[in-house]
């Protein structure tokens, strides 16, 4: 599904003295299957981000290649390239939603932007959209914002939301064009271990109910073990090594808060 | 009291008509401001260094022709611009003509504003943009624009409060005008009760318009609610 070989990605830095290159990515190879969730450790500077933003192309490699379902991004025209991206979903630590758009808008925005003709739709979903606009891409919308139990919300802006709320019309959004694969960029390193909880469950809620692969970058080794199937551990850019995951952990790290809170008092955990 | 309003009713008529030819130049202005001056900005933002489609020699000729129009003293500048002007409209001498020196300093303004407020943009969102795959232009109208709309709008009104009081010099080519009749009846005929009602209004029209602008900047905005 995805697969690295030999990725390198090094930049110059602007304005600095002559010297050599500085490696973000050195010499990374790995491969995510379909349906897996494929964690990525590593401290800050490590080059997890500039790992998860290749995939998508948002920075192409210095040299070797990846390919996504066959095809090399790298190799695209610019256009063929935002095709492809369309298909590729991507959340962010920091939600990226737009504040002047209801929740509804943001999760519709997607589907907008592949319609060429006149985007009429979207004048359906303003700021100021009627409940039940009738645009097919709004009956979407809305099934994913029930997908993450946020329906309710579709009218509100994303001001008047939680972090936690946020991040799952994020990821609403990012599914909404029904990608193969999601991109997680940090997406529970803003909000606290209750919300953390609510989207790791919502992320394996993607996965078993889509069959969606998930490219999970955080630096919450709790996260990372509660979700992922493996996880590639990276240090300096360089690859140290793919840990595998037991199984087992997967469904008891995400139960509730309040029952987790229960257990850890009660000292019934580790 | 009663004799200063007697002469107001007595220019009853050429208070209306400079008001209308404020009026004109200001739509000119704006109409020149938004329809060149928005993309100018929005040009200036992306090719700027660090910006998301950074083109050197593009920002270096839109960045110049600002810096330009808006360094050259306003007079001068009206002056300078006569050759163009007659060019442009077919003559340098009344309201259409006095309208061409206002739309370039217009144009100036609110694309350097336009540059500044797209700044103010999360660089997140452009990343956003990206990764949905969207083109420059929809980037622009579809993730930019709506992020900034409400810093647009305010922009918008601090171009139209400086653009009525560059249009009250404009007198010197024929433009007329509200500031043309307070300098002709205050000034000039030593009316200066005239002149500073005529002040007075222009103080209220600006405040208005300030209020409208601000009212409207909230409405749209909202990040923080």
């Amino acid at each position: 599904m995805i697969e690295f070989d030999q990725v390198t990605k090094s930049y110059t830095q602007r304005g600095a003295r002559p010297g050599g290159p500085v490696h973000a990515l050195h010499e990374v190879s790995l491969s995510v299957g379909e349906s897996e969730i494929f964690g990525v450790v590593g401290e800050s500077g490590s080059g997890k981000s500039t790992l998860l933003r290749m995939v998508n192309a948002l920075e192409l490699p210095s040299s070797g290649a990846i390919t996504v379902n066959g095809v090399n991004l790298a190799a695209l025209r610019p256009r063929d390239r935002r095709a492809q991206r369309r298909r590729i979903g991507m959340i962010f630590q920091q939600f990226n939603l737009l504040a002047n758009k209801t929740v509804l808008a943001n999760v519709a925005l997607p589907l907008n932007l592949h319609q060429r003709l006149g985007g009429l739709a979207e004048r359906g979903l303003g700021s100021r959209e009627r409940p039940g606009a009738d645009a097919p891409s709004a009956d979407r919308a809305r099934e994913m914002l029930d997908f993450v139990n946020m329906g309710a919300q579709a009218s509100k802006h994303p001001a008047q939301l939680s972090g936690g709320e946020k991040q799952r019309v994020a990821i609403a959004r990012a599914l909404v064009n029904e990608p193969d694969i999601l991109l997680c960029d940090e997406p529970t390193s803003s909000l606290d271990s209750q919300h953390t909880d609510e989207v790791m469950a919502t992320l394996l809620r993607v996965r078993a109910e889509m069959g969606t692969s998930i490219l999970l970058v955080s630096h919450e080794l709790d996260v990372i073990r509660g979700a992922c199937d493996r996880s590639a551990i990276l240090e300096s850019g360089r690859l140290t090594g793919i840990a595998e995951i037991a199984r087992l952990q997967a469904r008891e790290s995400f139960e509730s808060y309040s029952e987790r809170a229960r257990k850890y008092l009660e000292g019934d955990q580790e | 009291m009663n004799e200063l309003a007697q002469r107001l009713g007595e220019y009853r008529g050429e208070i209306v008509t400079s008001i209308v030819e404020t009026g004109a130049m200001l739509g000119w202005a704006l109409l020149a401001a938004v329809l060149i001056g928005l993309p100018m900005g929005t040009g200036m933002y992306l090719a700027r260094r660090g910006g998301p489609k950074e083109r050197g020699w593009l920002y270096s000729g839109l960045n110049g022709f600002v810096n330009v129009v808006r360094s050259v003293p306003f007079l001068l500048f009206v002056v300078a611009l006569i050759p163009f002007t007659r060019w442009a409209v077919g003559t340098s001498f009344g309201t259409t003509a006095a309208a061409v020196p206002l739309s370039f300093v217009a144009v100036a303004l609110y694309a350097r504003w336009v540059e500044q407020t797209l700044v103010d943009i999360p660089r997140d969102t452009v990343e956003l943009a990206d990764s949905l795959g969207a083109n420059t232009f929809q980037l622009v109208t579809r993730f930019l624009y709506p992020e900034a709309r409400s810093g647009l709008v305010l922009s918008m009104t601090t171009v139209t409060i400086s653009m009525i009081s560059y249009s009250t010099i404009m007198g010197v080519v024929g433009g007329g005008g509200v500031g043309d009749f307070a300098i002709r009846y205050g000034y000039q005929r030593y009316e200066y009760d005239i002149m500073y009602v005529t002040i007075a209004v222009i103080v209220v029209l600006v405040m208005l318009i300030q209020t409208f602008g601000t009212r409207l900047s909230m409405a749209l905005d909202h990040r923080s609610r």
